[in-house]
Formats: C-alpha cells, structure tokens, sequence
C-alpha cells in the first residue's frame, strides 16, 4: 500500500494533525490507531476544563475528542482502528497489524508522529517494598473507574501530583473511595492549580510536597504504605516516615513520549523531553516525518497539543507540496536549505519544542513552547538572538508543571546566532 | 494413593515432576501458591554457571555440571531460549588474580571447559563496559542465560502433558506415616530394597499429607519446597534441617540497556554468594543483582531502599556506566540458603520414602535438570516403576508472534486474527499469544501467570496500557468475572467492585 | 474587613484572586486576569458551585458506562447528593453526546447530560 500521508495515532494530535493536512490539500491521508476509537486518552478523561482556547467553552475529554472526530468524518479521512503499528522504517515504510488487514506495509511519503506519551511506573522509580496487586498508574485506574465501570479500590494513597493523580483523587472520592493523601516529592506540585483547588481542596485531601513513598507493604494487595519527607535532594529523611493504611497506590509521576517507533527510524531525540528533535515545521531529523503532542513534548492542555498538531499537518502538507513540485519539474527538493538557527533553553528553562528553525524558509512566526525547570516569581520569559533581546514577557510566577511559550516573528530575527531563551 | 507427591512447583520440583512423568506412576505436584515458580525460581539470575564455584566433590558441583552441560538440549526440547554467553568473573586487584586461579583450578577438577583467566585488554575487548579498575578476569565460554519461567514452566508443562497432577493454593500443614501394614503373606520385600524395617515404601503404608484442602497419601515424597523445605522436612525426620531465607534484590532494566554487557559478569565471589552480577536476558533486558541479606521471613520478598542501594553501588565495581535510569522495575527474590551449604539431595535416613531437594540456592537453577532426572532414577528404582512406552519429551513454547518472519507473522494472523490484535504494547504480544497462554496444559489462570508466559505486562510501561485489556481475556477465557481477576496468589484481586 | 485569597479555576491560568470582605458584601476583587475570574471570585465567596463529571451505566452498549457532566455549575454542597442520584441511574444505549440523562439533578433545575456517544454492543471481532 502506497499513502501520501500516514498519521500514527489517533488522539487528539493525530486528529488535529489530519484535520490541518486535509485542509492545506492532502486528501490520500490514513490515520492508524491502536485503540477501538479514536480520541486517544481523552475518551477517559471524563473531566471537564478541555477546550477553552480551541473551542471557547469547557468541554469533557471525550466531547472535546469528539468534535475533531466529527471534523476527520465530514473530511472523510481514512482511518483504522485496533491497528498497531509495529515498525517504522528511515524510509517511511511503516508495518502495521490489525485482525482484520493482518500484517501489512504502508510505504508513505510524509508521517506525522502522534503516538502520545505513557505513565512513568512504579519500577521506573525504584520504590521499594512488595509487589502487591493495587499498585496503578493514574492513567490505567482512569480508564477502568471511568470506560470500564470499575473501582480500583476504596482506600487510596497517590503518589505524584501530576494532573491525572489529582483528577483520579476527586474521581476515586466521588465513587466512594476514601483518598487518604497525595504526597509529592518536589517541593511544588505538578499539576495545574485549579485542580488543586477543585480536586483535592475541595474534598479536604492532603497534598504532601516534599514527601515520598518509601515502602509498601502487602504480599498479595496492598495493605498501605509508608511515606517519608525528602531532603532537597529528594532523599528520604530517616525518622520522618508516617504509614497510611490502604489498599491502593495510585502513581502520577511523570509521563514520558512513546518513541518506541521513531528509535526505530533512527529519528534523533532530545535526552531532555524524550521526543523528537524538531525544527519550526515540527519537522524531524528523518525527512518527511514530523512529531506533534505528546509524543513531541509532554503536554498539560489539550488546545497546545491541537494547535501544534494542526502546525504539523500544515507543514506535512507544505512538505507533500514541494515534494510533489519538484517530482514535477525534476529537481530534487531540498527543505532544509538555509543554516539552522539553534534555539538554546538558557537559564531557568528545561527545553525548546523546536530546537531549531531555519530563518529564510519560516513562515511569518513561530510558536516556541517550553518549560522551565523551576517555580519562579514575579519573572519574565526573555528571548535573545546573540545580545539582541527579541522579546520579553512579564509572568508572575512560572511553573515547571505548566508549560509556557513565546511567538517568534521573522522580522525579529537576523543572522545565524544562536536564539537563547531564558527566564528572568 | 499416589507414588508419588512433589511438594513444591518451582525449578527443582517442575524438573523432578518432568523426569519422573518419563516413568508409570501416579505423581502429584502440591504447590501452595497460585501457579509454577512463584517464589524462589521466580526471582532468579537465570544464569546456567559454568560450574567452576561449588568446592569440588559437592553435591552442587556434581549437579551444576551435570545439569549445565544438558541445558542447551534441554532448552531445545522444551522450545525455550538459551543463549551461551559465556561470562566472565571480574577483579579489580592483583591478589584477586590469585582468587581467580583458584577458581579455574576449582573448575578444572570439577571438569568445567575452556576456562581461561584474560588480562584488562582481552577483558575490555569482550565487554567495553567494565569497570575501568577491572585487572582481570576469569572467562568460562560455557557459561550460558536462561529464563528462569520459562524452563520452569516448560518442565512443569511436559509433566502435565505426561499426567503428572498439579494442585495449586494448596499448602503442606502436617506430614504423618499411617499405622504400618503387616507384610501380605507370600510377598517378601526384594532385597536392596531397603528401608525401615527392610519393607518397601508400599508396605509401609507410605504418607498421610494433611494440607490446607484435605488429606493425600502417598508412597514417597519429595520435598522440594525451597525456603520451606525445612519445615517440610522436620515434619519427618528428627534430624533437623533450618534453611535460611537469603535475599536477593534485583533492578530489570529497558530492552535499550540490553547491550551494556553481552557476558555475565560476576565480581569475586564471597561467602554470601556470588555477589552483584550484570547480565543481559534472554529476552534482551539487563540485569542487575542481586545482594545477600539473610532475613528471617520466609515471604521476605519486598526490596529495600538499603537493598537497591548496595546493588547499585557493587554493581558499580566492575562494570562502568550501568545505565540505572532505564530500570523499568526491581524485584527480590530468596534463596533456600542451609547451614551445610551444600546441596541436601536424597532419601531422608530416618523416613524411608521420603526424599528432600533442600538448600537449593545458587547453583539451584543450573542444577535443576540433573537433580530431576537424580530424584527420578531415586524414585523410580525405590518403587519399581517401569519407564513409559512413549512419554512426551518435547513441547511447543507459546507462539512468539513478534520473532517471526513477516511471512508467517501474515500466515497466523489469517489463520487467527486474534494473533492480529496487539494486547501488550511494550512487549508485542498479541491476544492470540494471551490466549494461547491460558488455555495450554497447565495454564495460566491469573494475570502475573499471563505475564511469565507471554511477557505481556513485562515491558517498559510494566502494564499500564494492557492491564484491563488482559484481565478482560483472562476473564473470557476462564469464565470469571472481571472483578475476580487477581495478579497471583490468594487475595490479590485487583478490583473491588463497580463504580455502579 | 476580611481578606479571602482564592486560586481561579475558571481556566488553567490559576489566577491567585483576593476577595475582600465587609461582612458578606464584597468590596474589592483584585488579581483577577479576566472576567470569568471576577465572576468565579463572586461566586465562591457567596455560594460556590462546581460543574460535576461522572458516569452512569449503561445496558447493552459497547462500554458498561457513559460519561456524564452537569451541564452548568451546581452548588458545590450537592455533589455528593448529585452522586447519588448518579448512582441510580441506568439508560440504554444508545447514548450520545448531549442526551439528557436526568432532567433536574438535586432539585437544581440542571440536567446531566451525556459526554460520549455509547453504541450498542456490537458481535465480537
């Protein structure tokens, strides 16, 4: 099988992703997604707060999900579903299976990356103590309280303050678990504050910063767990431990892109956000082949992953455009012409989402999204080109759990200097 | 009655169950957790040592170049993986060197091959990664990696398919002798049959086992019951055994750290054991471990902070850069550790019929093949049990759809499109495979059961995504209800209801 | 007077806004980015609502149950009692997105609506 264009994953990038394609022209698109339905992990996260900037209204994950499925089914986009792709080839030769084609190739001439993240585990982090069952990640308790009608359990601690731990607090309390505390090892939360506020304020559920979970106990399910205040490092301190009887550890504590097919590609990863190195057209190191959402950078709203995925279908169709001018006319196409401009994460910033943009060909701006790599008060996000401030935007406080960004205009930039952001 | 209960279904008790299942006999295997190796095969080295540690004329030196010197044709028959990746015992000092020679002499006299001692350059030749300290190193090529379920496992299966029974969630509490039989009239005990009284075990009237589920009897036992072996074995006699659980804790790490070491690597062994290893799986994963602390609790399975510390820090010694940001999970595990340290195999002195496999620690997994066909051949002579005409040797493995070429990967899911739906992500393993799992002899019936034997679950997300997915099939397959779904043993439910 | 320091949660901003007090009349509102924020600040001082996310079962459909919101913000003190009478309902599928699952949740005149769209139980494969 031949595609102009294949989009791995089916949530909301994905969908996003397609939806932009469609629209700049490409019509030979195929969305493969591994799930029973599109949407991704949205059709789980049954909250509402989905929506607000793409869609001015408060929607709930599957509602805010199921408007770009509307829009891929009007657009009649292609799509499989319970298909995984198991391989991705540096020529764009993808190897798929589902029940149905069985095992098949696809060989296309731009993919778009959108396969999203998943949860850190328990053994990731080293924590000691028993391997009982009642162990979950936040993300898996939430698929099955909320799709499969399941409770997890009734007694529940939860480990890492991540937006999904604290949305699972209020969803466990809702269904009548008792949630006994969230303990978080930084010494600010990961999460957005509204849910802080809404999730675990409101139902009076502790949240610990500067603690963690030390040990579990149980054989067979957990019968609780022990946690510890940590040193700033994020050792425990010995003799501040506290046990909480429980029977279920929920863990919200981090999310890393799923690369697992772009390795395979040989496509190049930043060792900081786990996902593609990308330049201003979210294009990555193998041509044709572009990233967006999550599997990008870890996102926490929604509306970022559908903007910078719609940037992503835009630019895989520019892309299938000069392709197919040049098949046209016989020369060979080159997209990256110009000397690459860097984009340095200086001081106070973790990343760039790009990394690097090429001056000449960018298109009028560009968004560049970032995180920083403290909380930060009364600051401002300031971007330099060598001693050239290109901008600066006041904040008044700036957190690693939410993601910031910054526009940059082609006017405000001029030779090959390396661009710096940082937070001052 | 049977002729035989095997008490305990991990290695050495799947190994003995295969061997005798090669005989006529009625034999049972009694296991009080849920499913095959579920306690101290389970965490395990999966190392086949080449069998140059155990002192010579040892039971375990004897056993573990027995048992290692079969393990490639066994793991052949049983369709499991073997990998020969030789290893390599690492000093960092000059007297070490001496330590090293005294193994390979050790080696050499218990007819260990091909063992040779390598300077620092031959050394970073075969493994870049070693600890830039690392002087010398003593390299046994026989050396091989197994896994540690899966040969379990597959022993356990050919039993099955012999007609060996297995009852799980069923645990010893008291061993008795009935009331002795008089001798029938006109049948005298053969000569070089000898037990108590000069009788054979059937005249005696054999065991009475009282477990958590009711009462066996049985001409002869094997006590093959790991850190509880004991117990087991002080139910019987007055010489008293007391093994010592010792614990081991171990960090698995990503399938992208597989290739830090190709060989096992030891550091120079100590009186706990053989110390901190790093070893590639077979399946591609890095292992790291494991320390030796002697606890008291026999379910002593959790890791320690402490623990996973030391494992870290000796791991360090002799192999550099150990990439610990990609342990997907640690785990621990015990050994059967006994005073003698050495092997107890054989028939008890003092109960007639009644055969222990105690203090089977390190060299234990190596040995299991020879201790099993030992125990079989004990066994089969005490009660004259003829071998079977045509007992199953061989056993297919679970399909393993992702080592398939594309052709066939094609061919199985046309056949059967549940080979066609991806379960475990991480992994690759297909619904087809989970199925396949369950409904084979001796299947699995939960979901860490599911995981030894497909892998599903054991990857980098450790379940996150399939979870639901595998105890829905599970569930199907077995006719549960979801919510009765557990992990392992007795209470390890993963649900507690519905949300309505 | 009295100062009450509130964390917006009109949007993932989480405006930290200042409320404050003469008695129970309001005097001043202040670190607020937008009108939403002033809007929330009025309302959470005086009678706070939340907008509740659950789901109810379903019989016959391809999930066991269908995601369901209140479709504007009840008082924050019922939502246990929302809960509730979550927990007794059960529709057939097929749901769909905006199909109203109860009329007038905890005498508040709000319905509870459907999130997703549940289509029958299909035959297996």
């Amino acid at each position: 099988m031949e595609k102009e264009l294949v989009i791995i994953g089916g949530g909301p990038a994905g969908l996003a992703a397609a939806v932009a394609a469609y629209d700049a022209g490409v019509r030979d698109i195929l969305i493969l997604e591994r799930d029973e339905r599109l949407g991704g992990i949205l059709n789980q996260c049954i909250h509402n707060g989905f929506g607000l900037h793409t869609f001015k209204e408060e929607l709930t994950g599957p509602e805010y999900a199921s408007r770009f499925i509307k829009q891929v089914q009007e657009r009649k986009i292609d799509y499989k579903l319970h298909t995984m792709v198991l391989d991705l080839s540096g020529e764009k030769v993808i190897t798929a299976m589902n029940r149905k084609d069985g095992l098949f190739q696809i060989k296309a001439k731009a993919i778009i990356l959108a396969m999203g993240c998943r949860e850190r585990s328990r053994g990731a982090l080293n924590i000691p103590g028993y391997r009982p069952a009642g162990i979950y990640s936040a993300g898996t308790a939430q698929r099955l309280v909320n799709m499969e009608g399941f409770m997890p359990g009734k007694e529940v601690v939860i480990l890492g303050s991540g937006d999904i731990g604290l949305i699972m607090a209020r969803r466990m309390t809702l269904e009548g678990a008792k949630v006994k505390v969230v303990a978080e090892l930084m010494p600010y939360s990961g999460g957005l504050k509204r849910n802080i506020v809404q999730c675990l304020d409101d139902y009076d559920i502790p949240l610990k910063l500067s603690h963690t979970v030390v040990d579990i106990q149980g054989k067979d399910r957990v019968t609780g767990i022990t946690l510890a205040k940590v040193d700033e490092k994020g050792k425990p301190i010995p003799g501040t431990e506290e046990y909480y009887s429980c029977d279920t550890l929920l863990l919200s504590v981090g999310l890393l892109p799923e690369n697992e097919l772009s390795k395979k590609a040989n496509i190049s990863l930043s060792p900081v956000t786990g996902g593609p190195v990308v330049d201003e057209t979210l294009a990555t190191s193998v041509k044709g082949v572009f990233a967006c959402g999550n599997v990008l950078h870890v996102h926490d709203l929604v509306d970022f992953v559908s903007q910078e995925a719609a940037w992503a279908g835009k630019s895989a169709a520019a892309y299938l455009e000069a392709a197919g001018a040049a098949a046209d006319n016989g020369t060979i196409q080159h997209h990256t012409e110009s000397e690459p401009v860097l984009i340095t994460p200086a001081q106070g910033v973790r990343y760039t989402v790009p990394v690097y943009l090429h001056p000449e060909e960018m298109k009028e701006q560009v968004t560049v999204r970032f995180r920083v790599s403290g909380v930060k008060k009364d600051c401002a996000i300031v971007a330099y080109q060598g001693e050239t401030e290109l901008l600066r935007k006041k904040r008044p406080v700036v957190a690693p759990g939410e993601m910031e960004s910054v526009v940059l205009k082609k006017e405000m930039l001029s030779g090959n200097e390396d661009i710096r952001i940082c937070i001052e | 009655m049977y002729d035989a209960v095997i008490i305990g279904a991990g290695v050495t008790g799947c190994a003995c169950a295969m061997e005798l299942s090669y005989c006529e006999g009625k034999v049972l295997v009694l296991e009080k957790e849920s499913d095959v190796c579920c306690q101290t095969s389970k965490a395990n080295s999966g190392i086949v040592h080449a069998g140059y540690d155990a002192k010579p004329g040892s039971r375990k030196a004897e056993m573990n170049v027995r048992g290692a010197a079969g393990m490639e044709e066994l793991c052949r028959r049983l369709d499991i993986p073997y990998v020969k990746n030789g290893s390599l015992v690492i000093s960092n000092s000059e007297e070490g060197k001496e330590e090293l020679t005294r193994l390979l002499n050790q080696g050499k006299e218990n007819g260990v091959k091909d063992l040779q001692i390598l300077g620092k350059e031959e050394l970073l030749k075969l493994e870049p990664h070693l600890s830039p300290e690392a002087k010398y190193g003593l390299y046994a090529p026989t050396a091989a990696i197994v896994c540690p379920f899966e040969l379990t496992i597959a022993m356990g299966e050919v039993a099955a398919m012999n007609g060996v029974e297995f009852r799980f969630r069923e645990a010893v509490t008291k061993i008795t002798r009935p009331a002795q039989k008089t001798p029938e009239a006109g049948k005298t005990p053969e000569a070089g049959k000898t037990a108590e009284h000069g009788t054979t075990p059937k005249d005696q009237g054999g065991f009475r086992i009282e477990t958590t589920k009711g009462i066996i009897e049985t001409h002869t036992i094997i006590n093959a019951a790991g850190v509880y072996a004991d117990e087991i074995h002080n139910m019987v006699s007055s010489h008293k055994l007391n093994i010592t659980p010792r614990k081991g804790e171990y960090y698995l790490l990503d399938k992208e750290a597989g290739e830090h070491v190709s060989h096992t690597i030891f550091s120079l062994p100590t009186k706990a054991g053989k110390g901190v290893l790093v070893a590639p799986t077979t399946h591609g994963n890095l292992l790291v471990g494991p320390n030796a602390v002697d606890i008291g609790e026999k379910e002593g399975t959790n890791t320690t902070g402490a623990g996973l510390l030391e494992v870290l820090e000796k791991s360090s010694r002799h192999v550099a850069d150990v990439p610990l940001k990609k342990v997907i999970t640690s785990f621990a595990g015990l050994r059967a550790h006994e005073e003698g340290d050495d092997f107890i195999i054989g028939e008890v002195e003092d109960a007639s019929g009644f055969f222990d496999c105690a203090g089977i620690e390190s060299p234990g997994l190596s040995s299991a093949p020879a201790i099993g066909e030992y125990m079989a051949k004990l066994i089969s002579a005490k009660l004259e049990l003829p071998p079977k005409d045509n007992p199953v040797k061989e056993r297919k493995g679970v399909t393993r759809m992702r080592e398939l070429p594309f052709e066939k990967r094609q061919e199985l899911v046309k056949e059967n499109p549940a080979f066609g739906t991806i379960v475990c992500r991480c992994e690759e393993i297909s619904e087809g495979e989970i199925i396949e799992a369950i409904r084979r002899p001796l299947g699995a019936t939960t979901i860490d059961g599911i995981k030894r034997r497909t892998r599903a679950g054991m990857g980098r997300c450790q379940a996150g995504f399939c979870l639901p997915k595998t105890m829905e099939i599970l569930a199907r397959e077995t006719n549960q209800s979801i919510e009765d779904i557990q992990k392992n043993g007795e209470g390890s439910k993963y649900l507690v209801g519905k949300t309505k | 007077m009295s100062e009450r320091n509130l964390t917006c949660i009109g949007c993932p901003l989480g405006c930290m806004i200042t409320v404050t007090m003469q008695g129970e009349t309001i005097e001043k509102i202040t670190g607020n980015t937008c009108k939403r924020g002033e809007a929330y600040a009025r309302t959470e001082v005086t009678a706070p609502v939340r907008t509740v996310t659950s789901t109810v079962k379903v019989t016959g459909g391809s999930l066991p149950v269908v995601s369901v919101k209140t479709k504007a913000d009840i008082p924050k003190e019922k939502i246990f009692a929302c809960m509730e009478e979550l927990n007794a309902v059960k529709v057939k599928a097929p749901v769909h997105i905006g199909d109203v699952i109860l009329e007038n949740v905890c005498e508040t005149g709000i319905p509870v609506v459907a999130t997703s769209n549940i289509e029958y139980k299909c035959s297996k494969g």
